[in-house]
């Protein structure tokens, strides 16, 4: 299977950092960031990091199925994580999830027909103090509110 | 980047450099007297630097408030294994944004604290086990990491000192359960986050069953303070056995909420009041959750109270990640309590049966009772499930969930009563948010 | 490891220090309840019914994980700890589905037993349980995740056990769930192994599932009639139909272990091909006849032979018992006058047995220090011995060495492996000399590999090694070892196997248990008489077919490849077949033969004869009557035997020569036939 040069360059720096023969600590950070790449984990992907770290896919899959933020279906090209834990509860992050599911159409871990969008009811990300919050992707967005959900999501749409 | 205005009252001093231009920068850092506690460190040697540690009273900040000076003492410096220095960067405590903050803005301070470690237990590897949704963060480690190596303060033979050091960050990729710290070794392996029988504890057996020094990110950055200006001065900050600052993320209604580095001890309504500007919309004061999510909730009239880990203790709360959450007269406590175990419910990692059993059990018994479909004997059930976790699961993640619910139905049984039968929450027609 | 005192319940208990408390309780006779704690098995700490209290810990501790210590003092019987185990098992019940009536483990359920004890009468629990359908991983394992407990004892059988690993736990939380190793589907050992130690009904076998009641059934412990390990299996019969095997009392030298053989190919028995009438040949091909009109068709063309002073040829069997193979051999000899008897030879037995050397158990393999494996594919062809050999590595840690052709299990667990050509298996032995040297005992197990001469030179480095060394011959099926033991073998000037096939010139080939056509063309035409239970190669040529009983529908001992004899039970009748002894008796009663000198044609009769006259099998009765396995004592190297090469059957996990093909179990896994696969 093969990445870009980046994803690559990632890889072998990643298989570095670990005592040899400790590869399999690389399991995770792979299949995140190859996940970016990719836009989902692929049963090739994780036959791929399977080999790469000297585990089998069974172990590998073990993995994927853990973790959240690792996702087996595509999502959209912005994947926008809502968090409604208690402190973004608190402060309007339950009308901030249900504004953008009209807005996009879609319900949690649904993709819009396009592609483009895709929605995530998230648990705590940090920014309990900023909330209520979200994520595109990786990048954070504080104080929203639904108008200014809605002028992200226009402009995104812009974007592509 | 700062996300809120400081206070006037905060104590800065694992935030001194908040704020400053390129704060992230060496330069910065050197600027402002970085790595010469390393360098005093060293002259030192281990013995003195963890006495020194013992007497700042630095207890963990990632929510245990473990004493950091005997942590690392248990590590057995002369075992012929190698050792490793762990950050605990899986900052997911709901409440908790403040590890974020410090290694955005301080990341050589991070690094010094972990070079400190190493020297004290003879490491010469260190991780920073980051939270996935952390990207960026890792982005600015990983730069810090780079021009540190490029300067020699990592790498081989540092500052002639003849210590060598290599750090790497490692990103997690959700969940919560990562940041109990044999989870997160067993993450860090590549495994699934699933916890260590304990003992051994990961000082003697942690990562690749080497031995391991591992506390979260405001302990290690509390490190270089603590060496530079001595245990004694940091001890001074706080209170008897909690020495230092914390820093305090405020969150819910109050009208600043922001992160705030105060001493140990200080009072909750004045931080409440005086640091976040009180209550927005002029509401009353119903609860604060004082630590993160995982500490039983105080009624308005427990608020004044002493903010460290003993006074919290002896109020049969805790003063765990430092994540204050703020609630106002018009919350529904049934709601907050149901929200809280969904989380739990969606990290608890699966192993053991009353976790993985009871936090589902719970979640769908506290929806259905949030709906009105609950009778009379639906509220004693709730606190009697919940203790039938407390103190029995595998890992400490049981007891986060118990612990608050107990506390919700015991402190505002009134309000899960107003519930049952049919009845709509009473808060509903209330926007939850002002 | 020193003893310490503690108290359980106010009792006082001694055990070594270390010993996990459940441990030390058990031995002390009081239970403390367990799922996912498995003796042998990594610690879990999951289930938590184990918690008990400890004085001076602030709350309930896990027995499994808790060493014993000094002035210990714990208690089981409070109130506390009761309630600790009557809320776990309402958590576990919470999305456990009461199909109990339905649910094959129904009777013989831990979570049943456990809830009947400790857990409560009525639930609490009104919301909606999580379902999840039921999946087919492969024709034995099924899984059915809502009755799953999560104990992962599946888990740790099969990566530990059997070091496979074909088995992981995926999703997290109420969604946990436990995974084949492709997906939708397992690539294994098929051995069951996950099945059987399943607490509950979560995993069940295609074989068993929804068939019978356990109490319908009556559990008869046989030997296993496939490879010559000699595994106790316990088959549960119902309407003499074999339902399931099992060997869940660990009553055999294997203890719980059993493969896909063991525990579901005994389905070959109730193949619809097998032989129900005997069949004589006729003009028009096979015609079936009572079994009166055919003893006497044998019976008089045998005798008539012998009258006229005509040449037999007698080839014996590895599944047949110690009991048939001496009455053969001795019916042949007295009875017949020929010393033209032989069988599949599959091992170089005769060689080591010359070489006067000590033998090694099966419970040898788990307690020597250290083990050499010499050409031979052990998990694929010796499962069980293989499992002993990696229990032993994993509890106390002992040191393995592969000699082999190609990448084998055991390479896994090997302290140092060396690759060999063909025939390069002893100078790659010699290359570990130093490494051997410094073990403080050995055990070296060969296959074919290593034969006649190469025996005596593989014995002589073993002595020159200066340490205890102890050997098996691996051997191929159910009795190889009794069939050589029992003289199944030419002596003085008689045929070897190749010979009576290629002789041209034999008036009678009487061919029991075996197919020699499989391997070798007949020459010329004698009177061919086959017993057996199918219509083999061999059978088909024959002019007289005798439907013949299977291991499972006998008594008798047989010997298992470390010498271990142990006793079939006969375990249900399939109606139209006899027993090869009761055949062997008949045919000699018909030909008039001394009878008085034969001996009466019962097993225990033939095997008090047996223990008089063979050397080494002087053994205690009522030890084998009891179901327990004793190794046959040295024996005098059968100096009259004529030595012959010999060759592996070469069977995989999932080929059992001419059994293995009526089984339909062996045949539907997609592993079949196991081109020694390997996991």
């Amino acid at each position: 299977m093969t990445f870009s040069p980046e994803l690559e360059a990632k890889f072998e720096k990643l298989l570095k950092s670990y005592p040899p023969g400790r590869q399999r600590s690389a399991v995770v950070p792979m299949l995140l960031y190859a996940q970016d790449e990719l836009g989902s984990v692929t049963g090739e992907l994780v036959e791929e990091v399977a080999r790469r770290t000297g585990i089998t896919p069974l172990e590998v899959n073990e993995v994927v199925s853990y973790y959240s933020m690792l996702s087996r279906q595509p999502r959209g090209k912005y994947h926008i994580q809502i968090c409604t834990n208690i402190s973004c509860l608190l402060t309007g992050g339950e009308e901030l999830w249900e504004h953008a599911c009209r807005k996009l159409g879609i319900g949690n871990k649904e993709v819009t027909p396009d592609g483009q969008f895709s929605l995530e009811e998230v648990e705590c990300i940090g920014a309990c103090s900023w909330a209520p919050a979200l994520q595109v992707n990786y990048e954070f967005h504080h104080h929203m509110t639904p108008e200014k959900l809605d002028r992200l999501i226009d402009n995104l749409r812009k974007a592509v | 980047m700062l996300y809120n205005e400081p206070s006037p009252l905060e104590v800065k001093v694992l935030t001194r450099r908040f704020g400053l231009p390129n704060s992230q920068s060496l330069d910065t850092y050197l600027a402002s007297d970085g790595y010469k506690a390393f360098r005093k460190a060293v002259e030192m040697g281990p013995e003195k630097v963890l006495e020194e540690l013992k007497v700042s009273n630095l207890r963990g900040r990632g929510g245990a408030g473990f004493p950091t000076g005997m942590k690392w003492g248990f590590v057995p410096r002369n075992s012929p294994k190698p050792k490793y220095v762990v950050v605990n960067a899986d900052e997911g405590e709901p409440g908790t944004c403040k590890d974020r903050l410090l290694m955005e803005n301080d990341p050589h301070q991070l690094l010094e604290g972990m070079l400190i470690a190493g020297f004290v237990v003879d490491a010469h590897v260190g991780y920073i086990y980051v939270r996935g949704e952390y990207r960026y963060v890792i982005e600015i480690l990983d730069r810090a990491i780079a021009e540190a190596y490029e300067r020699g303060y990592l790498g081989k033979n540092i500052l002639g000192t003849g210590f060598d050091f290599d750090v790497y960050t490692h990103t997690g990729a959700g969940s919560y359960e990562c940041g109990e710290e044999s989870a997160l070794l067993e993450s860090l392996e590549g495994k699934r986050g699933v916890p260590r029988i304990r003992p051994p504890f990961p000082a003697v057996a942690g990562l690749y069953q080497c031995p391991t020094v591992l506390n979260n990110v405001e302990s290690f950055s509390a490190v270089p303070a603590i060496i530079r200006d001595g245990g004694a001065a940091f001890a001074a900050l706080g209170t008897p056995k909690n020495g230092g600052t914390r820093l305090f993320c405020i969150s819910g209604h109050v009208n600043k909420p922001g992160v705030y580095e105060l001493p140990m001890g200080f009072n909750l309504l004045r931080m409440i009041n005086e640091v976040a500007g009180g209550v927005r919309g002029g509401k009353k004061l119903k609860a604060v959750i004082p630590g993160g999510s995982s500490c039983p909730v105080l009624k308005a009239e427990e608020c004044d109270i002493s903010m460290d880990f003993d006074s919290l203790a002896k109020a049969k709360s805790m003063l765990g990640s430092g994540g204050v959450i703020v609630m106002d007269e018009d919350t529904c406590m049934v709601k907050a309590a149901l929200r809280i175990m969904r989380f739990y419910q969606h990290e608890s990692c699966g192993w053991c049966i009353p976790c993985r059993e009871g936090t589902l059990w719970l979640r769908k018994l506290l929806a259905r009772v949030h709906e009105g479909g609950g009778t009379q004997s639906d509220v004693p059930l709730i606190g009697e499930l919940a203790k039938n976790m407390l103190g029995r699961t595998f890992c400490p993640l049981g007891d986060a969930a118990a612990m608050p619910t107990i506390a919700f139905v015991e402190k505002f049984r009134e309000e899960f009563e107003a519930h049952l039968n049919g009845a709509p929450c009473p808060f509903e027609s209330k926007p939850v948010s002002a | 490891m020193a003893n310490v005192k503690l108290t359980i319940d106010g009792k006082t208990v001694e055990a070594p220090a270390n010993t996990l408390l459940i441990e030390a309780a058990r031995r002390a006779g009081i239970e403390i309840p367990a799922f996912c704690y498995y003796e042998g098995l990594a610690l879990q700490a999951a289930c938590r019914m184990c918690l008990v209290e400890v004085e001076k810990a602030p709350k309930l501790m896990t027995a499994c994980t808790l060493p014993v210590a000094e002035g210990m003092v714990v208690r089981t019987n409070t109130p506390q700890v009761a309630q600790a185990r009557k809320s776990m098992l309402e958590f576990v019940l919470t999305n456990h589905p009461l199909d109990c009536p339905v649910c094959d483990k129904g009777g013989e359920c831990e979570l049943q037993d456990m809830v009947f004890r400790y857990g409560a009468g009525e639930s609490r629990f009104l919301e909606v349980k999580q379902h999840v359908d039921e999946r087919e991983w492969s024709p034995v394992v099924f899984y059915d995740r809502p009755r799953c407990i999560l104990c992962f004892r599946c888990v740790r059988i099969c990566a530990e056990g059997m070091g496979v690993a074909a088995l992981g736990v995926v999703n997290r939380g109420a969604s946990s769930e436990i995974a084949p190793n492709r997906g939708d589907h397992l690539e294994c050992d098929e051995c069951g192994m996950c099945i059987d130690i399943c607490p509950v009904g979560a995993l069940t076998s295609g074989t068993y599932r929804y068939r019978t009641r356990p109490w319908e059934m009556q559990h008869v412990g046989t030997i296993c009639t496939h490879c010559a390990d000699g595994c106790k299996t316990t088959l549960g019969i119902r309407n003499n139909r074999i339902h399931r095997g099992n060997n869940r009392d660990r009553s055999g030298v294997n203890g719980e272990f059993l493969c896909i053989k063991g525990r579901y190919a005994g389905d070959f028995a109730h193949h619809e091909e097998r032989l129900l009438t005997p069949l004589v040949r006729s003009q028009d091909g096979f015609k079936p006849v009572s079994w009166a009109e055919a003893i006497k068709t044998v019976a008089g063309r045998f005798a008539e032979i012998r009258q006229r002073g005509g040449k037999f040829g007698v080839i014996g069997s590895n599944h047949t018992t110690n009991e048939e193979n001496y009455y053969l051999q001795k019916l042949a000899r007295t009875g017949l006058g020929t010393n033209n008897i032989d069988h599949h030879r599959t091992g170089d037995v005769l060689s080591l047995l010359r070489a006067r050397v000590p033998l090694a158990t099966t419970a040898d393999l788990y307690h020597s220090k250290a083990v050499l494996i010499v050409g031979v594919d052990l998990a694929q062809q010796h499962s069980f011995l293989a499992y002993q050999i990696r229990a032993n590595w994993r509890h106390h840690q002992a040191r393995v060495y592969t000699v082999r052709r190609g990448p084998v299990r055991e390479d896994k667990i090997a302290a140092r492996i060396v690759s060999v050509e063909p025939g390069g298996e002893l100078a790659g032995v010699e290359t570990l000399r130093d490494d051997l040297a410094k073990e403080p005992e050995l055990v070296i197990l060969f296959g074919d590999a290593i034969q006649g001469e190469a025996v005596a030179r593989l014995t002589e480095f073993g002595s020159s090694l200066g340490i205890p060394v102890k050997y098996v011959c691996l051997v191929d099926y159910s009795n190889s070892r009794g069939a050589v033991e029992m003289g199944v073998l030419p002596a003085e000037g008689g045929m070897t196997l190749p010979e009576m096939m290629a002789a041209g010139d034999l008036d009678a080939l009487w061919v029991v248990g075996a197919n020699p056509l499989r391997r070798h063309a007949l020459a010329g035409k004698p009177f061919l008489v086959v017993q057996d239970l199918f219509l083999t190669e061999t059978a088909q040529a024959a002019d007289v077919v005798l439907p013949a009983a299977s291991a499972y529908e006998k008594s008798g001992t047989v010997t298992n490849v470390c010498g271990e004899v142990q006793r079939l039970q006969k375990a249900f009748e399939t109606p139209g077949t006899k027993t090869d002894l009761e055949i062997f008796g008949l045919i000699a009663r018909e030909m008039g033969l001394d009878l008085k000198q034969l001996g009466p044609w019962t097993p225990s009769a033939v095997f008090a004869e047996i223990a008089r006259t063979v050397p080494g099998y002087d053994l205690p009765v009522e030890v084998l009557e009891a179901g327990g396995a004793v190794q046959a004592g040295p024996s005098d190297g059968l100096p009259d035997a004529v030595w012959a090469p010999v060759q592996s059957a070469g069977d995989t996990l999932f080929t059992s020569g001419t059994l293995g093909r009526y089984s339909k179990m062996l045949n539907a896994v997609r592993e079949a036939p196991g081109e020694l696969y390997r996991a």
